[in-house]
């Protein structure tokens, strides 16, 4: 019985299909899924997510957001998701410099900071992804 | 009468003018299109969204509470969201969503104020004294939902710390390629249709293990909702906005078509009138010049 897997962010569906297992990035820590998972709702850190079909492993860079899991349907409503092979790595370079220089100059406001730093978070999570991937399979594009 | 020259160099000044507004009108259609397919895209995430939210709401005794959900009893200052167009070539449509937005301005027994998307409908509410709080024109012309991400997230900052009470939205609602028209929605506290799910989902509610408590979920999902909400607005506006000017610009073409046969049919005329003059001046030459032989002979 596999699971069905639904990776959505206000934009658009990133992935709707039927998997084997989800490593989920929980905000309390990773979570392995496999089908027949208890039900869960939890909110999400920006992390890496691993979908198993089969043999096969792909991974997703995701930036925070929640995940809806029961009757073997796992829904993840994503701030941002991308697949490792569809990440710019001079991009989310470039954001992750930016993070850290406005960093250096600590905004005034809380709010303001806690924003710095998730994208902070998320710029080093895609590189993260985006460079295991590229070590994987060789790199063709975004060096 | 003109001269036949001027008439040409005008015909030819309004042929170039027609191929701009034709090539407008093609941009403008295929804009109308990404902006309806973005649209689309945005639907899963609003729907699963809204079912998750019915999950909790289930789960914590059959009501939801949270900040941007609570009604406030009196309203003291509303805030309005203003989604127009950048530019003009779109016939009425700036002016439309800007009167709409003046009249709810109006009509309201309490300050409004304005956050604008959107350059035209700044320009126009501020003409007409509207009070603008913050403005985040220009648009984006491939808009992310992170683009109006500060535009929201000003409006939810204002209603929570107190300054506003309502937050709305006034857009030009896509209805169909046929009809689009301007309105205002409210958008904070979040209306109970937006958080509904379409289908009420009739399977008994799975226990659900929390992680952290159900207030933290909402927290996260309750702003990124809103935000959507905005985003949507946005798309709509632009898919109107694009549509306007379609029509705009096939009604320029039609018009600057017309004005070619007009002026092409004035330049046939002059030159005709200018080819007849040239031959009774020839014919009177020759006649003249015929007498004059004669009667030397």
């Amino acid at each position: 019985m596999p699971l069905h897997l639904e990776i959505v962010t206000t934009e658009r569906v990133v992935f709707s299909g039927e998997v084997d297992m989800v490593t989920i990035p929980g905000s309390g820590g990773v979570m392995g899924v496999l089908p027949r998972h208890a039900p869960v709702l939890s909110t999400l850190r920006p992390g890496e997510l691993r979908v198993r079909i089969g043999n096969e492993v792909y991974e997703y860079a995701i930036g925070g957001g929640v995940v809806d899991i029961h009757d073997n349907r796992v829904i993840i409503l994503a701030d941002s998701a991308e697949r490792a092979d569809e990440i710019d790595i001079a991009r989310a370079e470039a954001a992750r410099r930016r993070a850290e220089e406005m960093l250096k100059n600590p905004p005034a406001s809380k709010e303001d900071l806690f924003q710095i730093e998730a994208a902070l978070k998320r710029s080093r999570v895609r590189l993260q992804v985006a460079r295991r991937y590229q070590r994987q399979f060789g790199s063709e594009s975004n060096v | 009468m003109a001269t036949p020259r001027e008439i040409k160099r005008r015909i030819r000044s309004v042929r170039n003018v027609r191929q701009i507004t034709k090539a407008l009108e093609s941009v403008a259609a295929g804009r109308v299109r990404r902006a309806q397919q973005m649209v689309e895209a945005t639907r899963p995430y609003a729907r699963l969204a809204r079912e998750l939210l019915a999950n909790v709401a289930a789960l914590s005794g059959g009501e939801t509470r949270h900040p941007l959900l609570d009604t406030r009893s009196t309203v003291k200052a509303r805030e309005v969201i203003l989604i127009s167009g950048d530019r003009g070539l779109c016939g009425a449509f700036n002016s439309n969503i800007a009167r709409t937005a003046y009249q709810f301005m109006r009509e309201s027994n309490v300050p409004v104020r304005f956050i604008t998307l959107g350059k035209k409908g700044r320009d126009l509410i501020f003409r007409r004294g509207g009070r603008i709080v913050a403005d985040f024109s220009p648009l984006p012309s491939r808009p992310t939902v992170l683009d109006i991400s500060p535009a929201a997230r000003a409006a939810i900052d204002d209603f929570l710390n107190g300054e506003v009470d309502e937050v709305y939205l006034c857009y030009t609602e896509f209805l169909s390629p046929a009809q689009q028209r301007p309105v205002v929605r409210r958008l904070l506290p979040l209306l109970a249709e937006t958080l509904a799910p379409e289908q009420r989902p009739s399977a008994p509610r799975p226990a659900y293990e929390f992680e952290p408590e159900p207030s933290q979920i909402l927290n996260t999902l309750l702003p990124r909702l809103t935000e959507l909400q905005v985003y949507q607005a946005l798309l709509e506006s632009l898919a109107s906005f694009y549509t306007a000017q379609r029509i705009a610009m096939r009604n320029a073409t039609d018009n600057a078509s017309e004005l070619i046969v007009t002026l092409t049919l004035s330049y046939n005329k002059a030159r005709q009138q200018s080819i007849t003059s040239e031959l009774l001046d020839i014919a009177g030459g020759a006649e003249a010049l015929r007498q004059a032989l004669e009667q030397a002979r």
